[in-house]
């Protein structure tokens, strides 16, 4: 027996049918169709999936996919405003903070979710916000010294 | 009751390529009608950047700019046999299989600039940013664009130039294969590979007594790796890999208790790796020594910069508490039950 | 963090070039950043399936029996595969290259040999049908003996494990149960040493962990073929791998491999590709097999623990002249790729240094645990371990500084290796100059002035005369005599007063090394006294 569900995906409206206890990282890759969003353990433990809702980071996992109808759900998807690479994507970019890639999209939203509240963050600040997210390539430090350049680029915040 | 820093060091060398050898790799490289290339290639990329390395080897040899060209990979239909990415031997196999076919895709391209220049191939060189010219009077020239366009017959450049009377490929077929070694089941007399990569590790821990914590404070490492095609890419591997090493040497096990099976972690929160807040600072230094059959000398620096943090760090505690760890990983445990043997009160601190 | 040192080997290199060399950004990286660059399984179908396994609870096992009945018609269930549906249920990897027997089956017969085996499985509308399928089945076992412990297996009387290798090694040549390295006479020279070291290490398996599990999705294509989206690392192992266990014409599957996230060398074995292909035969639909992070934890081959020994005969000069390492390693139920590490290990004992006599029996051992595979130094890994770590027990027993004991001993351009190749290209003594000199780690002039290039270095410390001589007996000039001290290093410390941490280090002394060591030296030797059962001053 499916459930419609409702939310605001990267600022549009999505609707879709899911199973009954579906989480949401399957709702968003299957039933949206946004494979931006990647699984790595589906059991919570390494921030892979993660997404914002309402800002704020979330293991989409193990989030019920039915607790988020009617909210704003963010993915690395809507990260680009037009064109326009995000701060973030730019920096990891220029820094070269990924090698394979799989854990960059849930690495980003949580460096987003932390720029987004703390601009000016510090480096244990970084460190502690990505410090959910498991990346077995690239050994970190191009990752925090990305967000740290992108904190520093004096440019709009996508939301 | 205290915290020791210690220094230990390790040097190793790595060798390149498949055991033996007998690890083929092919490729194929042809140009469009406007004269980009693209590399066609079964070889997988995981994140070391075999895309990027073989593209920046493919433009090189072309004589292009690495703008025009693009790795297409991984298609079984399209992508002639490579053995995979394994044994360090992407940039080194694949790489030189590259170079076999960029040359021959290369030696057409001339040849059809040379019919628009009526000059002979051996009279031009390429300017690396996508023109042909004349050696020695660089204003007779022909981009590269040009070229592939005459050379594909099209367009009506038949009609216009009147010079290139049938149609040529600007394509490239490569294979290479390092022939596989005999081995004396005697005396284990083998050629295990061509060229080896080197390295010299040193690594800074401290050590608390107390609790058994070790703490890698700073890692200097050298490297030598032939030639490095890309060192955004050598970087990446050097850092991330030393980051490996290190999760190795003090945290991963799946079986903590070995050969005991029992205790085996079943996620990511019992199976333990360093995250961005253990990290420490690692200067690196960078050598090269060509291989001699190495694409432009490389070699290849994929798995060896993981190794020599292990042994570095056992030797680094051993340096700050006089304990020798021989089971990895090692862990507080090992270091306190080995403290505890030794029977010593607290070690002094040593550093070198 | 990162600096070229161009200076040196420069005469050895043309650095005229316009590509090569160049920061340019990764053609794949705006499809990282932009969560658009295309893993395995960034594609959806309509009517996917989803392929999940009951693997063995058991290290080692008979089947007795097994009842699907009730899982099968469970709700969402399209088919149950079993062994009798394999139409090549017995491959081992390395076939391809005619190294090996075909030893391993895709669905365990009658016999489980590892806790996690694959014994059945089912294909279901969602992957919690299939689970939920799986928990019905009914198997019932027969345990049997499990060995896990690498020597234990090697013992006469220990469970066998693997059917094609019945005394638990996998053969060389049809003739020995390990590979040999023999290169001199290296009992005769331990003989002859002043020092005589023998260590045992053991490393644990570890896994591969990559943040993207195993998987691969079949899908029936419009002609007959199938497309296979998979995670491998070796697109034509696979594709190869999975015609002979599915027999099938090699041109009717088309592999396609993503972006891998991350390998590591635990994406090479074919883990997941014959299986759904199968299942997309048996159905027509597509399917997914995907391993879940408990079964790529529990289950997916973890790199093996190896155990090796090793034994150097030092002089007092710091020349090693002689080293023996005994190694294992523990292959798990079934060979996949060990049998390559084994020979891979004994190529490169015995680790970069010229050494006179080097003997080596290198072991690939078959337990009842996951079976190993390929991982980040396959074969070198655990070996530089235990290489280095002797290294340096091997200074301190001869109270050499640890680098300067690893540049004489280091090998150079012409020497003869212990594989009767000659060397050329090395690079080892360079790497420690310069790695000695950022880290201000003091080295002597004449260590520092030595050279990888034949001949290119000053007088070797010690006296070690022709580097390049074939195996002999070792060098008649040496130290005078003194009995072979052998060095166990797990002794406890003599009760002593705790020294108090000097503030800073104290300089290094640039004298020789002790004996005449002054008190307060930063060597770390006088933690040694007891050793040699003097006190060093």
């Amino acid at each position: 027996m499916k459930t419609p569900i409702q939310f605001r995906l990267n600022g549009e409206d999505v609707a879709t049918f899911a199973d009954g206890g579906a989480n949401l990282l399957d709702v968003l890759r299957e039933g949206v169709g946004d494979l931006s969003v990647k699984g790595g353990c589906w059991q919570g433990t390494c921030g892979t999936c993660t997404v914002l809702i309402e800002g704020v980071p979330r293991l989409s996992c193990v989030t019920l996919a039915e607790t988020c109808t009617g909210r704003s759900i963010e993915t690395t998807a809507g990260l680009r405003h037009g064109a326009d690479l995000h701060p973030l994507q730019k920096a990891f970019m220029e820094r070269f903070a990924a090698q394979c890639g799989y854990c960059t999209p849930g690495m980003l939203m949580a460096a987003k979710a932390l720029l987004d509240r703390n601009p000016n963050p510090s480096r244990e600040d970084v460190v502690e916000a990505i410090g959910g997210n498991i990346c077995r390539c690239t050994g970190y430090e191009p990752i925090i010294n990305a967000v740290l350049d992108a904190a520093r680029t004096d440019s709009r915040r996508h939301t | 009751m205290a915290k020791h820093r210690g220094r230990g060091v390790a040097t190793i060398n790595y060798p390149i390529g498949m055991n033996l050898g007998g690890d083929p790799s092919q490729a194929l490289v042809h140009s469009n009608p406007t004269g980009k290339f693209t590399v066609a290639l079964s070889s997988i990329d995981l994140g070391q950047g075999m895309k990027s390395v073989t593209r920046q080897i493919c433009a090189e040899t072309l004589g292009v700019p690495v703008e025009d060209v693009y790795v297409d990979t991984a298609d079984s239909d399209t992508g002639p046999h490579c053995m995979g990415s394994f044994a360090s031997r992407g940039t080194h196999r694949v790489g030189n299989a590259v170079m076999v076919a960029a040359r021959e895709a290369r030696a057409v391209m001339m040849e059809a600039a040379a019919e628009e220049l009526e000059v002979d191939p051996s009279d031009l060189e390429t300017d690396g940013k996508g023109s042909i010219r004349v050696k020695g009077a660089p204003h007779r020239s022909i981009s590269v664009r040009d070229v592939a366009i005459a050379a594909h017959g099209g367009f009506g450049t038949q009609r216009r130039h009147g010079h290139i009377r049938q149609g040529k490929t600007i394509a490239g077929r490569g294979i290479f294969l390092v022939p596989l070694s005999d081995v004396d089941p005697e005396t284990g007399e083998m050629s295990p590979a061509t060229c080896y990569a080197h390295a010299c590790l040193i690594a800074e821990v401290e050590v608390d007594d107390e609790t058994g914590d070790v703490t890698v404070l700073k890692m200097t490492s050298a490297y030598e790796i032939g030639r490095a095609i890309n060192p955004k890419l050598v970087e990446q591997q050097l850092v991330g890999g030393s980051w490996m090493g290190m999760s190795h040497a003090l945290y991963e096990t799946p079986e903590p208790y070995y050969p005991d099976t029992r205790n085996g972690p079943r996620d990511f929160n019992e199976y333990l790796m360093p995250g961005p807040g253990d990290i420490c600072p690692h200067d690196i230094l960078v050598l090269e020594r060509p291989a001699p059959d190495g694409p432009f000398g490389a070699k290849g620096p994929g798995e060896m910069c993981a190794n020599p943090v292990l042994p570095a760090i056992a030797n680094a505690v051993f340096n700050a508490v006089g304990v020798r760890i021989n089971d990895l990983p090692i862990t507080p445990e090992k270091i306190l039950r080995a403290l505890k043997a030794r029977g010593s009160g607290s070690a002094p601190a040593r550093l070198r | 963090m990162l600096e070229f040192r161009k200076d040196i080997f420069a005469d050895e290199r043309d650095d005229n070039l316009m590509e090569i060399g160049q920061p340019t950004q990764r053609q794949d990286m705006l499809g990282h950043v932009t969560g658009t660059s295309p893993y395995y399984d960034d594609h959806r179908f309509a009517n996917l399936l989803h392929l999940k396994i009951l693997r063995s609870p058991h290290a080692h096992a008979r089947i007795r029996s097994i009842d699907d009945s009730v899982a099968a018609r469970a709700p969402g269930v399209k088919r149950i595969i079993r062994a009798a549906d394999v139409p090549v249920n017995l491959n081992t990897l390395l076939g391809l290259i005619q190294f090996g027997k075909d030893d391993e089956p895709s669905l365990a017969t009658d016999i489980v040999r590892y806790k996690g085996e694959p014994i059945l499985g089912v294909v279901a509308t969602s992957e919690r049908a299939a689970l939920e399928a799986l928990a019905l089945v009914r198997v019932s076992y027969d345990p049997l003996p499990a060995v896990f412990d690498v020597e234990e297996a090697l013992k006469p009387g220990a469970p066998s494990v693997n059917p094609s290798y019945p005394k638990n090694t996998f053969e060389y040549y049809g003739k020995y149960d390990h590979q040999k390295l023999r290169y001199g006479d290296a009992d005769a020279a331990f003989a002859q040493a002043d020092v005589v070291l023998d260590e045992r290490y053991q490393m644990s398996p570890i896994e591969h962990a990559p943040t993207e599990t195993n998987g691969s999705i079949a899908v029936p294509d419009t002609n007959g073929r199938f497309i296979v989206y998979t995670s491998t690392q070796a697109l034509f192992f696979s594709l190869d791998t999975s015609a002979k266990i599915n027999a099938m014409p090699s041109n009717q599957l088309h592999f396609i491999g993503g972006t891998v996230g991350g390998g590591f060398g635990g994406k090479v074995d074919t883990m997941t590709e014959p299986l759904s292909i199968l299942a997309a035969r048996l159905t027509g639909a597509p399917v997914r097999y995907r391993f879940s992070r408990h079964e790529e934890m529990q289950f997916g081959s973890p790199r093996g623990g190896e155990r090796i020994y090793i034994k150097d005969g030092v002089m007092k000069d710091g020349r090693i002249i002689a080293r023996k390492v005994r190694a294992y390693f523990d292959s798990g139920a079934y060979t996949r790729l060990s049998s390559y590490a084994v020979v891979k290990c004994a190529a490169h004992i015995p680790g970069p240094y010229t050494i006179p006599n080097v003997h080596a029996d290198v072991f690939c051992v078959f337990t009842n645990r996951t079976p190993a595979t390929a991982m980040r130094g396959f074969g070198v890994t655990a070996l530089d371990f235990a290489l280095e770590c002797q290294m340096d027990k091997g200074a301190t027993a001869i109270g050499m500084d640890p680098l300067e004991y690893r540049i004489l001993n280091a090998y150079r351009d012409g020497d003869m290796k212990a594989h009767r190749r000659e060397a050329k290209n090395c690079a080892l003594i360079e790497c420690a100059q310069v790695a000695a000199e950022k880290a201000n780690w003091p080295l002597r002039d004449e260590f520092r002035k030595m050279s990888s290039r034949k001949d290119g270095g000053a007088a070797h410390v010690g006296g070690a005369a022709d580097r390049t001589r074939a195996p002999a007996s070792p060098a008649a000039t040496r130290a005078p005599a003194s009995t072979p001290q052998r060095v166990a290093y797990e002794r406890p410390a003599p009760a002593s007063p705790p020294r108090t941490a000097p503030a800073a280090p104290p300089p290094r002394s640039a004298q020789p090394p002790p004996p005449a060591a002054p008190a307060g030296s930063t060597h770390g030797a006088p933690r040694f006294s007891s050793v040699f059962g003097t006190r060093r001053r």
